[in-house]
């Protein structure tokens, strides 16, 4: 779908600006020492603060900071050095103290700017407004009793960095690169795991729509998108409806819209009128947030290698081209394997291996890069058996096929099975004398000027090496003799 | 030594533990049997009778072995807001009535450390909520003082922390914790003829103390002399990394270093506490405490803190728009009081609306709308600009003192029931009280004369934040000074 919808009246441009939270990788809360691993029993990770206890305080816990710090710079945002926590007032029963402690007027991280990739190798700079630290709320289970709700309060105070865009998306297609891209630093940074399946990235879309060149429109703030899939599917949905009010003569209220992923369609949650007054105050039991330029400066010399950086090297180091690199880069993992495969090997090659044949088989057998059954360096060994002409990129590829079941070196599959490639023109010659003896006619045709028959003398002296004879020296060999009168 | 150990000082009691004059089982028995015999003054929520004469026996066995600690034996009450393990702790308020917390609060777990023994949870008004103890849920606490005038009329204790206030005064604690959020320990010490300390904010921790206004709350200390209440505050501050705002301050040996000559000192009396319609008693009193803090070597200067007369307003935005917030934790959803409702919000509305009592649903109420889109700046803004302004106003006259005398209390205890139906008054009742908390600063009530009705009225000394040496100093040579002696007769309560 283009960023443009074609109306009764015109086109009309799409305005998406992005909530995004991202769960904290840390191993304690916010603001208490409970534990947050994913899919523990239920209310088994809950401190007395989390369950706000009478007379229980919060303590900040430095490593959520560390990493909204380290964020803040993974995104070119500016580092605020005074930040303060606030309170955000309501009720609800997975909420224990009436408020979520919350950053509001003053964030740890301000402006910044992420650059995503679209269609046709163009990049886009997406700005970002701000990025705060706040607790997140626990669950409310409604489908464990026929008249009670449930709460599990395990994720009640884990740490949050929302992370609020410009609206600078257009269209479906960016909002899901800017997810994409965004999701993508944040695991390179360990700071998120970027899991929306178990929560751990969740996004709020505020879509608007305007003929191009007018003002922005009326906003709507979509909730519960769970997917890149749903990202885009509710986009194009209330982009539509909203163009379709305009256009039968209505207004677009400001309100927030629930996405329903069976129904497929955006419904109304509540009007900006019947919104929440949150209240929101300094949060007196915590002092404001002070960090040390220094404190920030060390952080920054942790940081990794990100996404651009690493693309813009893959293709002026190793020559990959636009389509290798992006794939490579997608995981930090999975460019660290990729460049200890390539060490020292044809890094175009290796690229090949690595995507082709390493990523597409786990693929097919549903294994991630860390259960791959073969080692980086396995690969570039292979690489190098192909380089060096021990073996033919076809034997290389039954090689492989071993490997993935065995996990054993290919040094040691080529040796056991007698897999080196044949170099000895002698022996080659001899097969290729006995291909032209057996097959008189073919050689007469071929002599006769059917060139096509070149491919039936190389497969069968192929056959009969059983794959092992070097094809250059086939080839040459077949040239000479057949050419002999 | 007395023979009625309910009249011994902290400090003479752990003289004469120490040469074995009496057992720590007797001075704690002794204490319980008052307690029980002073029912009436309803100044204990729940009674821990049986643990405190437990404790007795092992402090006892260590005082055999020569293990005494600082405060061996000292039975003492605990304001009912302060959290301890396993024992029911109900903020007097309705919606804890059948809270037992499972951890106990730090300050309450020092003084353990230290060797005191509770043997009570003493009543408080609700959610320290409160200027005369009448808000609790649990009933009034009663004055052990009366009226020379009115003796049958029974008076209040002051509040919030009355309970504490009363124990100590009739002699069945030694000493108290009580909080002081706007003069909730201050106040009803002055009301009650003893001895209240408030440090300074972040001396001592917060953490297990059920919350009001977390950007005033400390606890607080009462006893019957200055020396008491200097061993009791020095067992209860110190750093914790479980309250960021308790600061890391060493905690100076206060009790060791309070008695030191005036000579030098400047005392600093602001004429905006001179405010009107003020009792003459208490004007006198006033004047007769910075002659005596005179003849003992001090320099009177007269200093200016402009903003005083806008600290109540401003409390009165502060406290409730924190309190609003602290208090919604109270939802009956894991704890506490919870009435069924047909739904969510019917649940919640039927639990606040029969847990909570009047003054703290009119609290929540100021501090809601006060937080409220479209009132925040005119009032919650505006107010943390004027604390600013008082907290400077305290600065400015710093540079030409080092400690500040004002009366405790703008009137001596009045009658249960008076000032109910009148917030307003109650409020003013703070007025000396509300800007040294305002500014995090410490004060302290020290019993100085009888007003003309023979009830007890208190002078407080404000110092520099962290200077509570300066404080006690100057309470401790004005105390030798005033030489206040008087007891409440009891006769009364225990009939």
């Amino acid at each position: 779908m283009s960023a443009l919808i074609h109306g009764k009246t015109g086109d009309w441009e799409i305005v998406i600006g992005m909530e995004v939270h991202a769960q904290v990788i840390a191993h304690s809360k916010l603001f208490s020492g409970a534990a947050t691993d994913f899919g523990a029993a239920p209310n088994s990770q809950v401190s007395l603060v989390d369950a706000a206890m009478p007379g229980m305080l919060p303590v900040l816990n430095e490593k959520c900071v560390e990493q909204a710090v380290k964020t803040g710079l993974g995104l070119n945002s500016e580092i605020n050095l005074y930040s303060r926590f606030d309170r955000k007032n309501y009720f609800y029963p997975d909420l224990p103290q009436g408020y979520q402690i919350s950053q509001f007027q003053f964030p740890i991280v301000g402006k910044g700017a992420v650059e995503i990739n679209l269609a046709n190798n163009e990049t886009k700079t997406i700005g970002i407004t701000r990025l705060h630290l706040e607790q997140d709320a626990g669950k409310s289970l409604h489908d464990q009793h026929p008249t009670k709700s449930y709460v599990d309060l395990n994720r009640s105070g884990c740490a949050l960095m929302e992370i609020v865009s410009e609206p600078d998306l257009r269209g479906p297609e960016e909002a899901v690169a800017y997810l994409t891209k965004l999701r993508m630093i944040l695991r390179y940074l360990e700071t998120c795991d970027g899991n929306f399946e178990e929560g751990s990235m969740r996004a709020d879309v505020n879509v608007s729509v305007r003929k191009v060149g007018a003002p922005y429109g009326t906003r709507c703030e979509i909730k519960n998108v769970n997917s890149l899939k749903a990202v885009q599917l509710a986009i194009e949905y209330e982009a539509a409806r909203q163009v379709e009010v305009i256009e039968e003569g209505g207004t677009i209220k400001q309100e927030t819209r629930l996405w329903d992923p069976v129904k497929l369609e955006t419904r109304s949650m509540r009007s900006k009128e019947e919104a929440h007054d949150y209240r929101y105050f300094p949060d007196p039991d915590l002092l404001p947030l002070v960090i040390e330029q220094n404190f920030v400066d060390r952080i920054r010399e942790t940081l990794p290698e990100l996404p651009d950086q690493k693309m813009h090297r893959f293709m002026n180091e190793y020559g990959l081209g636009v389509y290798d690199s992006s794939v490579l880069i997608m995981e930090r993992a999975r460019a660290d394997f990729y460049e200890r495969a390539a060490k020292g090997r044809d890094p175009k090659l290796t690229a090949n291996w690595v995507i082709n044949e390493l990523l597409g088989g786990l693929n097919k057998d549903g294994k991630s890069l860390s259960e791959s059954p073969i080692a980086a360096e396995q690969i570039g060994e292979l690489v190098g058996l192909i380089e060096d002409k021990t073996i033919s990129g076809k034997i290389a590829k039954d090689v492989f096929a071993e490997m993935m079941k065995t996990g054993l070196s290919p040094q040691k599959i080529v040796a056991d099975q007698g897999l080196q490639q044949v170099t000895d023109t002698g022996a080659i010659e001899k097969i290729v004398d006995e291909v032209l003896a057996s097959n008189p006619d073919n050689v007469a045709a071929y002599r006769a000027g059917k060139d096509k028959l070149f491919g039936f003398f190389v497969g069968q002296v192929m056959k009969k090496s059983q794959g092992k004879a070097n094809p250059d020296a086939v080839n040459e060999l077949l040239i000479s003799k057949l050419k002999a009168e | 030594m007395t023979s009625d150990l309910t009249r011994l000082t902290i400090a003479q009691a752990l003289e004469s533990l120490r040469k074995k004059e009496f057992s720590a089982v007797e001075l704690v028995t002794r204490h319980v049997r008052k307690m029980e015999q002073l029912r009436p003054l309803n100044a204990f929520i729940t009674e821990t009778a049986e643990q405190a004469v437990a404790a007795a026996a092992e402090s006892d066995a260590r005082i055999a072995k020569g293990e005494m600690r600082t405060l061996e034996a000292i039975p003492i009450a605990m304001k009912d807001l302060f959290c301890t393990k396993d024992i029911k702790t109900t903020a007097g308020s309705h919606i804890l009535g059948n809270f037992i917390p499972p951890y106990e609060s730090t300050v309450s777990q020092k003084l353990m450390d230290s060797g005191t023994i509770s043997i009570g949870k003493a009543n408080l008004d609700e959610f320290a909520m409160g200027g005369s103890n009448t808000t609790s849920y649990y009933g009034p606490v009663e004055n052990p003082w009366r009226s020379e005038k009115f003796p049958d009329k029974k008076l209040v204790p002051g509040g919030s922390s009355g309970g504490s206030a009363a124990a100590v005064a009739a002699g069945v604690a030694m000493a108290a914790t009580g909080t002081d959020t706007g003069g909730s320990t201050r106040q009803p010490a002055s009301f009650c003829g003893i001895v209240g300390v408030k440090p300074t904010y972040g001396r001592c921790s917060r953490w297990g103390i059920v919350a009001f206004a977390s950007s005033l709350d400390q606890a607080g200390v009462f006893a019957k002399n200055v020396e008491d209440s200097a061993l009791m505050l020095e067992a209860m501050s110190g750093h914790d990394v479980k309250d960021t705002t308790s600061a890391p301050q060493a905690v100076p040996n206060f009790a060791a270093l309070l008695k030191h000559d005036l000579r030098g000192v400047r005392v600093g009396i602001p004429k905006e506490y001179r405010v009107d319609g003020m009792p003459q008693d208490i004007i006198d009193v006033w004047e007769k405490g910075a002659s005596l803090l005179k003849d003992a070597g001090a320099e009177i200067v007269e200093i200016s803190l402009p903003h005083t007369k806008y600290a109540v307003p401003t409390y009165y935005i502060i406290a409730p728009a924190e309190a609003s917030s602290n208090l919604a934790r109270y939802d009956g959803v894991r704890y506490g009081l919870r009435k069924e409702g047909k739904d969510l919000a019917e649940t919640y509305e039927l639990t606040r609306a029969e847990g909570f009592g009047a003054e703290v649903k009119r609290r929540i109420m100021i501090g809601t709308y006060c937080l409220s889109a479209g009132y925040y700046d005119a009032y919650y803004t505006k107010a943390l600009k004027i604390r600013r302004l008082i907290a400077n106003d305290f600065t400015e006259a710093f540079k030409k003192c080092d400690v500040i005398l004002t009366p405790t209390a703008p009137s001596s205890a009045f009658a249960i029931g008076e000032n109910s139906d009148d917030p307003i008054k109650m409020y003013l009742g703070d007025v000396f009280t509300i800007p040294a908390s305002l500014a995090g600063l410490p004060g302290m009530s020290i019993p100085a004369t009888l007003d003309d009705q023979g009830l007890p009225l208190g002078l407080q000394i404000i110092s520099r934040a962290w200077d509570e040496v300066g404080m006690f100093r100057a309470a401790y040579a004005l105390e030798q000074a005033l030489n206040f002696t008087a007891k409440p007769a009891l006769a009364k309560v225990a009939a």
